[in-house]
């Protein structure tokens, strides 16, 4: 089962470094929200014995991060007739170049940190840290609002494939914290993206330069 | 189920304000609820309620220290806010009053959270319950700096939930339950297995350093306090960065009992340090007297986390600070907001004269600028003078040197925008353009209030919360107290 779990892990890394790759924005949302579908996938196999608390979170994750969201981000982009991110900060090859020298670096570096034995073997360490590395780069990176989100999206992914070892142990509370946060953060985002496109006529993200030192 | 009231009674408050159909009496619900909330806040000051180790929130003496002064600084703001919604009445002030209520309610929870999971939920509530309030002005400033907001707070909020799930895997790991009340953590401190708790501490100092404001993770302060209006950026200045305060201290303290508290230290006394230069050199360097407040903010809280690592009388006189820094920066914020309506400008460049134009406001100004650049009497001199005196008793006498010349700096820079934006002739074109807003008692009494109570803390600390503030030591420092 252990495998079958890593697998997905692995898959998740590949989508991670394909949302890095990428310059239309119509992929970046595709594998963002796949990876989504994935992570849902992930308590159902990992845990021993299936209890409702378990299927709810799939569900809601499968159902937030797969569809709603992803849903959300193409409505916007569509809206604002985009799909493309031009010009960003980090070129794409930069920035792929980057996303696998960072997850070979996080590899290494989660030996370090000691596992529980019925951890040892699970690759939820290093993937982890590999989408939240992956998520800064592309919210430094990108120029395009919804880029950016997508960016914050996977850094949050990250942090739900490390929340995912503490699943048997801490209360729900904790769990639902992720969900409520993702839910009302893009809910939130998603207004302020149409503000955006009201005031500037782009989701440019460059053109905010009119606050500096 | 006094300290529960505290976060229903604004929640509910927030709610029939929502409901209530008029515009212009909606702002009294705000100035009701809040005061109700103080008057409960320094009953609960006076006779603090017994608090269970296993209890998710409570009024112990860590919130006890701190959240009376939320709670006194919000009351005075929400009465500013009445004149100021008033003076607005054009846009709905539903979208205001309610997020505001939210942020009191969650802020009292944020205070008297015990559990690490709910002290980071209530963050993540405060966060985003302030975005419709930074963009009340509804320009595109406005939205600018909500999106830098959104997107710079978002990841320090992220980074503080990693921080939080390493906490729990460092106690998961040593055998604990994973569970994250700080009694328990403390607890089990000397068993955390330390490269997850050291981990913690780092991502948990990144994440709410960034809702503190400490450099370099500031960035979002100086355009958000610079477009939003006064009363938030009081609010968020005096009132949402100590929940991230209050968080590093019983953070901290789980560190200490671990046995890594000189890494602590050191880590807060550093970044502290930076944060005060970075700030006092963008001081120097400001134009616009708005984000000269947020800079001041990033120094203030600066100032807070070098004096937490300096040991037991430190960590005291940053309680006191807490205090003296939101007091006097509510003053600050609001007549700088009162200035800015009759202005109608926000840089040296084409702001002057004010002292002509509001100069009731402009007199609470420059008292507000003396009194947070630490001239005595006013109670920064004291917490600030405390804090040096730990420093060279402490043995860091470079660092207090560092501190005194990062003070003076400040001085140098906040006087001179001050002084620019006041002295001389009103500008001829501000003169014709702007309508004078009248400075009515409700625009001028809650910043006097503030400054006297600044003036009355530095002079008679009063007995009761240096007593409320040496608890808050002693229950932050298990070590001390056991001989």
């Amino acid at each position: 089962m252990n495998s079958m779990l890593n697998n997905l892990i692995a898959l998740a890394i590949g989508l991670n470094l394909i949302a890095l790759g990428t310059s239309r924005i119509p992929s970046l949302i595709r594998a963002m929200s796949v990876q989504g579908v994935i992570l849902g996938i992930m308590p159902v196999l990992m845990d021993h014995h299936l209890d409702w608390r378990v299927i709810a979170i799939a569900v809601a994750t499968v159902g937030v991060k797969g569809v709603a969201i992803p849903h959300m981000l193409n409505r916007a982009m569509r809206s604002a007739n985009i799909d493309r991110d031009m010009e960003p900060l980090i070129g794409y090859v930069p920035s792929l170049l980057l996303g696998a020298a960072g997850t070979i670096a996080v590899m290494v570096l989660s030996r370090y940190l000691p596992l529980l034995p019925h951890h040892s073997g699970s690759l939820l360490v290093p993937g982890a840290l590999a989408s939240v590395l992956t998520g800064f780069i592309l919210l430094i990176g990108r120029t395009k609002a919804i880029s950016q989100v997508c960016g914050y999206l996977i850094l949050e992914n990250g942090i739900y494939l490390f929340g995912l070892l503490l699943l048997e142990s801490t209360p729900l509370m904790v769990e639902a914290g992720i969900l409520l946060d993702l839910t009302v953060a893009v809910f939130v985002i998603g207004i302020i993206v149409d503000r955006i496109q009201r005031e500037f006529d782009s989701l440019d993200t460059r053109k905010l330069t009119a606050l500096r030192e | 189920m006094k300290h529960i009231s505290l976060i229903l009674l604004p929640l509910a408050g927030a709610l029939i304000s929502v409901l209530w159909p008029g515009n212009r009496s909606r702002p009294w619900i705000m100035v009701a609820t809040s005061a109700v909330h103080t008057i409960l806040c320094l009953w609960m000051l006076i006779d603090p309620p017994v608090v269970q180790g296993q209890q998710y929130l409570g009024f112990d003496p860590v919130a006890r220290a701190i959240l009376p002064c939320v709670s006194l600084l919000f009351l005075l703001v929400s009465f500013y806010g009445v004149s100021y919604l008033n003076l607005h009445a054009d846009r709905p002030n539903r979208v205001f009053v309610g997020p505001m209520l939210c942020i009191l309610g969650l802020l009292s929870a944020g205070h008297q959270a015990r559990h690490l999971g709910v002290l980071w939920i209530a963050t993540e509530g405060v966060t985003l319950a302030a975005i419709p309030l930074l963009h009340f002005a509804k320009t595109a400033r406005a939205y600018e700096a909500t999106w830098k907001y959104l997107l710079v707070g978002g990841s320090g909020i992220a980074l503080s939930l990693l921080g939080s799930f390493c906490m729990g895997y460092a106690s998961l790991h040593s055998g604990g339950h994973g569970d994250l009340f700080f009694a328990s953590l403390i607890q089990d401190g000397p068993t955390l297995t330390r490269p997850w708790l050291l981990t913690s501490w780092v991502l948990l100092l990144a994440g709410y350093g960034t809702k503190m404001g400490l450099a370099p993770m500031h960035t979002w302060k100086p355009d958000t306090y610079g477009e939003a209006p006064g009363i938030v950026g009081a609010v968020l200045a005096g009132g949402v960065t100590t929940v991230a305060f209050t968080a590093l201290l019983r953070v901290r303290a789980v560190v200490v009992a671990s046995g890594a508290g000189s890494a602590a230290d050191l880590s807060l006394m550093a970044i502290g340090l930076f944060s005060m230069l970075v700030a006092a050199l963008f001081l120097l360097g400001t134009r616009d007297y708005k984000r000269m407040l947020a800079y001041s903010s990033v120094e203030h809280m600066g100032i807070l986390s070098f004096a937490v690592s300096l040991g037991p009388i430190g960590m005291w006189a940053s309680l006191f600070h807490v205090w003296s820094n939101a007091l006097t920066k509510g003053t600050l914020f609001l007549s700088a907001s009162t200035i800015r309506r009759n202005a109608g400008t926000r840089t040296v460049d084409d702001t002057a004269g004010m002292a002509l134009m509001a100069p009731r406001s402009c007199m609470l100004f420059v008292t507000g600028l003396f009194a947070i650049t630490a001239c005595p009497p006013f109670a920064p001199f004291f917490s600030e003078i405390t804090i040096l005196r730990s420093a060279l008793g402490y043995g860091h006498p470079l660092a207090a040197a560092g501190f005194l010349g990062c003070l003076f700096l400040a001085f140098l820079g906040m006087s001179r925008v001050v002084f620019a934006i006041i002295d001389a002739r009103p500008k001829r074109s501000a003169r014709n353009a702007v309508r004078r807003k009248p400075e009515g008692i409700g625009v001028l009494l809650p910043p006097l209030i503030l400054i006297l109570m600044s003036l009355w803390l530095g002079l008679f600390t009063p007995e009761i919360l240096q007593a409320a503030w040496t608890d808050a030591v002693s229950h932050l420092n298990p070590a001390l107290s056991k001989p």
